[in-house]
């Protein structure tokens, strides 16, 4: 009797938790939780991979940590979930993780089919092929026969069959689950070429035996890699946070807003776009469902765009003036709209 | 004449077991239904598109290793690569099976040698790779042994035709040239081989009649060999050799067993064979040496001890523990992911499942795959199994 009083009450429990799950907003349950569940790929330098204290860094882990700090007030209270390419939408759609920040390339079926919600990107990618310096290959165009090293059930791995195809070449997949597989794959001699976005190719070479002297990215991009956060379909307001985050941290750097002078503009903003930023005017937080100083806080702990740029991609050596990830007004493509 | 009372309902055994099974029943279906239920709400929810239909979809990928069905990269489907996984899948789990039997039951009788050294490593063999898990063995045997020791294609080492190097082992592999003199070629070798079945059912019967005994086997292979020798000079020689060549990056043509494949195959037969060698150890040490000395008593010569006495009776204890481990094998093959082995787990629940995002229909058809194979397996052995058991007269 008493067991099968404690079995219903375990029942009725979790039919409870369930539906909690089904109704809550995400915004309410990072806020219950005092915790944000960020998925990331924990294996890219640059973009999500942990320092010798353990703390996740990158351009990726960094966006959650704005995240983190605009909703909750404080950047550190992140959870980051190491997810393979294989179990990331899977891990998002089940609510395993609230942001997935983990260089996720925005497609058509991925966006219309998988439940998904693609926010704004952190970093434009494309993807490139990577040879021993000693094999003296030059161009993409002398790989046919090649066996090539992928992370399997990426775009990646879709970008080279059509690419491969379309140029009448052969090749074999030799397709590992993570990116520091597909490294020592191609370290060990099972691949002739390895293949992934740009800025993994070159964050991927720093980790390798040789070092980037004694490898040679190839010059073609063959791929448009828009990476960037993605949220659960279906709850709006979260998608605006986490769009707005990335957002305030860019027109930041646009209006000259830096972690070290964002206390003194708070004070004395002068212009009404850097006051609205800062939480001085205008009732942005709110609107959103979050304090006033919420981008206030995002930018002071992390930094604006340019700076987390300056900390993490650029320490793999991918120099960002004048690429396409610098802001508008240098001749790159990051162009956010405006908060107000 | 005693009158009996009738039994109320509700103190009726036969009754009341009905009314709880049914109330079980009704429980277990509801439970199920609203687990369904609940899946369907869910998808619809959050906007996830589920169905079959991708099925015929031209999937966007390439898949480096079919053996036996041609993947054609811009013509291939979703529901092609399903079945190129189930093929690889089956592949390994059979070369795995027949390896890690071998190697177990050699391994498990050379335990039992009175020779201390034998013995000693044989133990020692079975609790190193009984005790490793087995994912850390198949990376170990392919990034910290394969991948370094051995040469890139170009400095391939070269035995005959043959060609072993990172990538794998290549060989030279036979095509059907005379499609004609072929077939010719093909009659006659199963004439050869009818005969040498005769040829052993008269040798039995010689032996039961006269005692004298002929050596089947040795006879069997040499008739075999210098036979199917003549018999292809005969038919003119109708088989060429598809020879592998050293291309740009490696080589071509002829037949491959390409490095992941190699390793999984490798690391699951050494796992399995620990785990046989044990059950074959049980087995043996399971028919009391009583039977071995009654035996010897007949006059039987050591071999036939072992082949016709203590074998038979032994594999009675053998088989079922080993039908669990050729399951294991099965299923381990789904680690082949983390050394890019292209089986059902890796381009069917992996790719096709991350490209295609239908989670609910990919790992329903994988789990049912993994069942049939599990079931087939334990089929067939439980009838072989059946066969050998003792039949008490």
């Amino acid at each position: 009797m008493k067991l099968s009083a404690k079995f219903a009450t375990t029942i009725a429990a979790s039919a409870v938790a369930v539906a909690q799950v089904a109704s809550a907003g995400t915004l309410d349950d990072v806020k219950a939780r005092g915790e944000l569940k960020c998925g990331v790929s924990g294996g890219v330098p640059g973009f999500s991979a942990p320092d010798d204290a353990g703390r996740m860094q990158g351009i990726d882990a960094a966006v959650c940590d704005a995240i983190a700090a605009a909703v909750l007030g404080d950047a550190s209270k992140v959870v980051f979930i190491p997810l393979t390419a294989k179990e990331r939408f899977t891990a998002l759609a089940s609510g395993e993780v609230d942001v997935l920040s983990r260089n996720t390339t925005h497609t058509l079926t991925r966006e219309a089919s998988l439940g998904l919600n693609f926010t704004y990107y952190n970093y434009i990618d494309g993807q490139g092929f990577m040879v021993m310096k000693d094999s003296g290959i030059k161009s993409t165009l002398e790989l046919d026969g090649a066996s090539i090293c992928v992370q399997a059930g990426t775009t990646t791995e879709l970008n080279m069959a059509d690419y491969f195809r379309n140029n009448n070449m052969k090749f074999t997949p030799v397709g590992y689950e993570t990116s520091t597989q597909t490294r020592e794959g191609f370290e060990g001699g099972a691949c002739d070429v390895l293949t992934s976005d740009k800025s993994q190719l070159a964050a991927l070479s720093t980790e390798m035996k040789v070092g980037p002297a004694g490898v040679t990215i190839l010059p073609e991009t063959i791929s448009k890699e828009p990476l960037g956060p993605v949220v659960r379909q279906g709850d709006d307001q979260w998608m605006d946070i986490v769009a707005m985050t990335l957002y305030a941290l860019i027109n930041a750097e646009e209006l000259g807003i830096t972690s070290g002078n964002i206390d003194s503009l708070k004070s004395n903003p002068g212009n009404p776009g850097v006051a609205r930023l800062v939480g001085t005017e205008g009732n942005m937080g709110e609107l959103l469902g979050l304090g006033a100083d919420w981008s206030y806080n995002a930018i002071k702990q992390v930094g604006n765009y340019g700076e987390i740029y300056e900390r993490t991609v650029a320490k793999i050596g991918i120099p960002r003036a004048g690429s396409v990830n610098d802001l508008w007004t240098r001749g790159g493509i990051l162009y956010a709209p405006p908060i107000r | 004449m005693i009158e009996r009372t009738r039994i109320p309902l509700h103190r009726d055994p036969k009754v009341r077991a009905m009314l709880v099974q049914a109330l079980a029943l009704i429980i277990v279906i509801y439970g199920f239904y609203s687990l369904f239920q609940t899946t369907v709400d869910n998808l619809v929810a959050r906007g996830i598109q589920t169905g079959t239909s991708f099925f015929d979809e031209v999937a966007p990928f390439q898949i480096g290793f079919s053996p036996f069905f041609d993947y054609k990269l811009g013509e291939s489907t979703y529901i092609d690569v399903f079945f190129v996984g189930i093929q690889n899948t089956i592949l390994v789990a059979v070369l795995g099976i027949i390896a890690a039997t071998l190697l177990g039951f050699f391994i498990g009788v050379i335990r039992l040698s009175p020779n201390w050294l034998v013995a000693r490593g044989a133990l020692v063999y079975i609790e190193i790779f009984r005790n490793v898990p087995l994912l850390l063995q198949i990376m170990f045997w392919n990034f910290a042994i394969f991948l370094p020791t051995l040469p890139a294609p170009k400095k391939s080492i070269e035995m005959g035709a043959f060609y072993l190097n990172a990538r794998g082992f290549h060989t030279p592999l036979p095509v059907i040239e005379d499609s004609a003199g072929f077939a010719v070629w093909m009659l006659l070798l199963v004439g050869l081989v009818a005969g040498l079945v005769i040829f052993a059912r008269r040798a039995k019967v010689r032996f039961q009649e006269t005692g004298q005994r002929l050596p089947v086997l040795w006879i069997s292979l040499v008739a075999i060999v210098l036979g199917g020798y003549a018999l292809y000079k005969i038919a003119g020689s109708p088989l060429g050799f598809d020879v592998p060549v050293l291309g740009r990056f490696n080589f071509k043509g002829g037949g491959q067993l390409p490095l992941p494949l190699f390793s999984l195959w490798f690391a699951l037969t050494l796992y399995t064979a620990a785990f046989i060698a044990e059950n074959v150890r049980a087995g043996i040490q399971s028919v009391s040496y009583g039977q071995t000395e009654a035996a010897q008593a007949l006059g039987l010569s050591r071999r036939d001890t072992i082949r016709l006495v203590t074998i038979p009776q032994a594999l009675r204890v053998i088989i079922p523990p080993t039908i669990s481990q050729y399951l294991n094998l099965t299923k381990n093959s789904s680690l082949a992911v983390a050394v890019g082995y292209e089986e059902l787990v890796a381009v069917w629940a992996g790719i096709t499942l991350n490209q295609t995002g239908q989670a609910l229909v990919i790992i329903g058809m994988t789990v049912a795959v993994y069942e049939c194979l599990s079931l087939f397996t334990s089929f067939v052995l439980n009838w072989y199994n059946k066969r050998i058991q003792l039949t008490e007269r």
